[in-house]
């Protein structure tokens, strides 16, 4: 009775060992400690902040060559608003490319001659405005508040110019109340955050796995364990076992930085976080292991790594709306578990989707862990067998 | 001078052999053009609207109209009630809905204003803000339209002139932020990575006791990326020209002269890098989050610098990327010369110059 119970536990003792090496290595490398304890800090302050697109007090050139009364009412709407900021005047066309060109500027306001004279006489003028349109998002925003202060002007014609011809008619204005759900206030950390969550996660997992193993290889102790009576699936067992503690770890890290620090709601459970978070992190570590098993070397698994990790992060919707991409680069972005895992947090902490709200993600997940876990397991038998 | 070319042959050897990465090195900058080009944009083309129409007249029904007709909004059905709305946003059917109020023709006609709300999915802001302001400007060109027609006088007219990138391509943006990227990536990555392994594995030693000078070996080590960062600038310029005809309206040979002067940078980077640590995974992870995250992130490769809070703006500053791309922006889409474009070139020399000191001083230290 007793040496059954003895060869029972025998495999988990095993593990036990090889778990315990492994945090001694981690833990024994002072260089990494701080690096994965201040990391995650860092890329929620940084990224959370960074990534905004909001365009804020647009420099101007102005180029006023028709210096009237009228122009100067209009040049002062755009200066009051706080939406622009005047840099610069001039009077020479080219000097308002130049103020683009050299950065002075990213708008040039063209006020033509004759501006008031037209106005008032057909109640019709033109101004130019030139954007620059390097980023062409920066320029359609830019664009709006232009058109924005223009229609404004144009409400108070008749108050400006009292003998504009037809100016009798008060031209319509329809009231536009503008609101956003789950997010009333468009803060954009709220929306930042959980995703941050997911890069973090990933790096750490992806990255740590992928070197680890080849780090065995590279100084050859790989073959001393192959040669011990450690079984394969416990020695996969002891090497991601350690990591995937690590993931959850960051994550809670994460977690409590984005509640203390970003007052990111939590409207789900943290119960369903950490299973979909355990079942992505099994994704993630299988697929480093499967790089370290194709690769010789700690720089070769790195790069494999850091290539896959900013193709998916790229295509996961985490910078750039999965709307705006074409249906075909859609489509494909159901293959890459970095755009579940931060559909799936997202839905769980700002919009408090429970398990059958994210049924689907879920699934695709769970398949993807399976299969990359089991080709790991494969190629890994296989190149040392 | 013999033995230096041999060594620098050595490495070529090592990196071209390990074929995996020869490919990554080459098919990396490709693949993200390429997707950065067809797949990546800031942009949104199709807004998922529903209609909540409570007046039912015709007004509402031209505007409606208005709206579908411009090609960013596709219908995506009609609400009866408010209480729909939230189904609609968590299913993920819609991303927009639009409210009219009760009797709006007649209160526009009347009171000369009428009331509607546009509602959006707010749970990503920028498209909730974007889509919003999509909106507003259909209804302000609306308006202006039956003004006219009204023979009302058209007021102001803006005419805007979208300059340097008329159709307004993301592709434009994203090309110079590519560049930066893939060269920090090869240059101070797998430097940094590369000269620690040599003293992870111990051949560093073997290195230092050959006739080699320590400043040789360093260049030695450099040399190879050097090449390879070049050829990827050339790829991604020609590529960038060829299948999605971003211009180079400046001169090619400053931007040439400018990357070059950047991948120095970043080398010299690289070096610092390793001459600070002893191990390949220290070096991974402070080149990963030290320098890819804040050269992706805080550069304005993808998100504007002007609109950070300013403590990150002025972080921003000590990032070589940020320099760099307002030089290739410059020179690519603006064409500006090195008279408008010094102040950064100075910039990325004295960067280098800190870095080389830095990793110096730090080499010599651990000689002695």
């Amino acid at each position: 009775m007793k040496s059954d119970h003895k060869d029972y536990l025998q495999p988990l003792r095993i593990i036990g060992h090889i778990l315990r090496k492994e945090f001694l290595q981690i833990f024994r490398n002072k260089g990494m400690l701080p690096l994965m304890f201040v990391m995650p800090f860092i890329q929620l302050v940084i990224l959370s902040n960074a990534a905004t697109f909001d365009v804020a007090e647009v420099p101007f050139h102005l180029q006023d060559f028709d210096r009237s009364a009228l122009s100067e009412q209009l040049v002062k709407r755009f200066t009051s608003t706080g939406y622009f900021r005047m840099t610069g005047e001039s009077y020479r066309q080219e000097s308002g490319i130049e103020a683009l060109v050299g950065r002075k500027a990213d708008m040039v306001l063209v006020i033509p001659r004759d501006f008031e004279k037209e106005m008032s006489g057909t109640g019709h003028a033109r101004i130019q405005m030139l954007i620059n349109a390097e980023d062409g998002f920066t320029a359609g925003v830019v664009r709006g508040y232009a058109n924005e202060i223009v229609s404004g002007f144009n409400r108070d014609l008749p108050i400006l110019l009292p003998h504009m011809p037809g100016q009798s008619a008060v031209m319509p204005i329809i009231d536009i109340r503008s609101s956003g759900w789950y997010n009333p206030e468009l803060v954009y950390s709220e929306y930042m955050v959980p995703g941050v969550l997911v890069v973090l996660v990933t790096i750490i997992g992806l990255f740590l796995s992928a070197m680890n193993v080849v780090r065995e290889k590279e100084i050859g102790t790989i073959d001393q364990i192959n040669v011990t009576p450690i079984k394969r699936w416990q020695f996969i067992t002891g090497k991601l076992l350690p990591f995937l503690i690590i993931g959850l770890g960051e994550l809670t890290v994460g977690l409590i930085i984005a509640r203390l620090a970003f007052h990111v709601p939590m409207l789900g459970s943290y119960g369903l976080l950490y299973i979909v978070a355990t079942i992505y992190l099994l994704v993630v570590l299988g697929m480093g292991l499967l790089i370290s098993t194709m690769t010789d070397t700690q720089q070769q698994a790195m790069f494999v790594a850091w290539f896959f990790t900013v193709i998916f992060i790229l295509l996961s919707g985490l910078f750039t709306p999965i709307e705006s991409m074409p249906h075909w680069a859609q489509n494909l972005t159901q293959l890459n578990p970095i755009r579940h895992f931060v559909d799936i947090i997202r839905r769980i902490m700002l919009k408090g989707s429970n398990i059958q709200d994210i049924l689907t993600p879920l699934s695709i997940l769970t398949a993807q862990a399976a299969l990359m876990l089991s080709l790991a397991v494969m190629r890994y038998r296989k190149v040392s067998a | 001078m013999k033995r230096f070319i041999g060594f620098v042959r050595k490495e070529f050897y090592h990196i071209m052999r390990d074929r995996r990465t020869a490919a990554i090195l080459f098919g990396m900058p490709i693949l993200q053009l390429l997707l950065f080009g067809f797949a990546i944009r800031n942009e949104i083309s199709e807004v998922r609207t529903g209609i909540l129409d409570l007046s039912h007249d015709v007004v509402t029904q031209e505007l409606t109209n208005k709206l579908f007709s411009s090609g960013t909004f596709v219908a995506s059905g009609v609400l009866n009630s408010e209480k729909e709305i939230g189904k609609a946003f968590a299913s993920g059917k819609m991303n927009e809905v639009v409210v009219f109020e009760p009797g709006f023709a007649g209160k526009l006609q009347r009171d000369g204003t009428a009331q509607m709300q546009v509602i959006t999915d707010g749970s990503d802001p920028n498209v909730s803000r974007i889509i919003t302001g999509y909106t507003v400007s259909v209804v302000r060109d609306f308006l202006i339209e039956k003004a006219a027609s009204a023979g009302q006088p058209a007021g102001v007219e803006a005419m805007p002139v979208m300059m340097f990138n008329p159709a307004l391509k993301s592709v434009y943006l994203f090309v110079p932020g590519l560049m930066a990227m893939i060269l920090m990536l090869v240059s101070a990555l797998m430097t940094s990575i590369s000269i620690t392994r040599e003293k992870e594995t111990g051949t560093m030693e073997l290195l230092l006791v050959s006739s080699l000078k320590p400043v040789q070996i360093i260049i030695g080590k450099v040399v190879p990326y050097l090449l390879l960062s070049f050829v990827n600038v050339i790829t991604v310029v020609g590529l960038a020209f060829f299948v999605f005809g971003v211009p180079c309206r400046g001169s090619i040979a400053l931007l040439f002269g400018e990357s070059l002067l950047f991948i120095v940078t970043a080398l010299s980077l690289g070096i610092f890098i390793s001459s600070i640590t002893n191990s390949q995974q220290v070096a991974m992870m402070i080149s990963l989050a030290g320098l890819l995250m804040p050269t992706v992130l805080l550069s304005g490769f993808i998100f504007p610098i002007t609109s950070m809070a300013w403590p990150l703006q002025v972080i921003s500053n000590i990032i070589p990327a940020r320099w760099y791309l307002v030089i290739v922006r410059g020179i690519m889409l603006k064409g500006a010369g090195i008279e408008v474009l010094w102040k950064e070139t100075v910039v990325l020399i004295v960067m280098s110059l800190v870095f080389m000191t830095a990793s110096v001083r730090k080499f010599s230290e651990r000689l002695q």
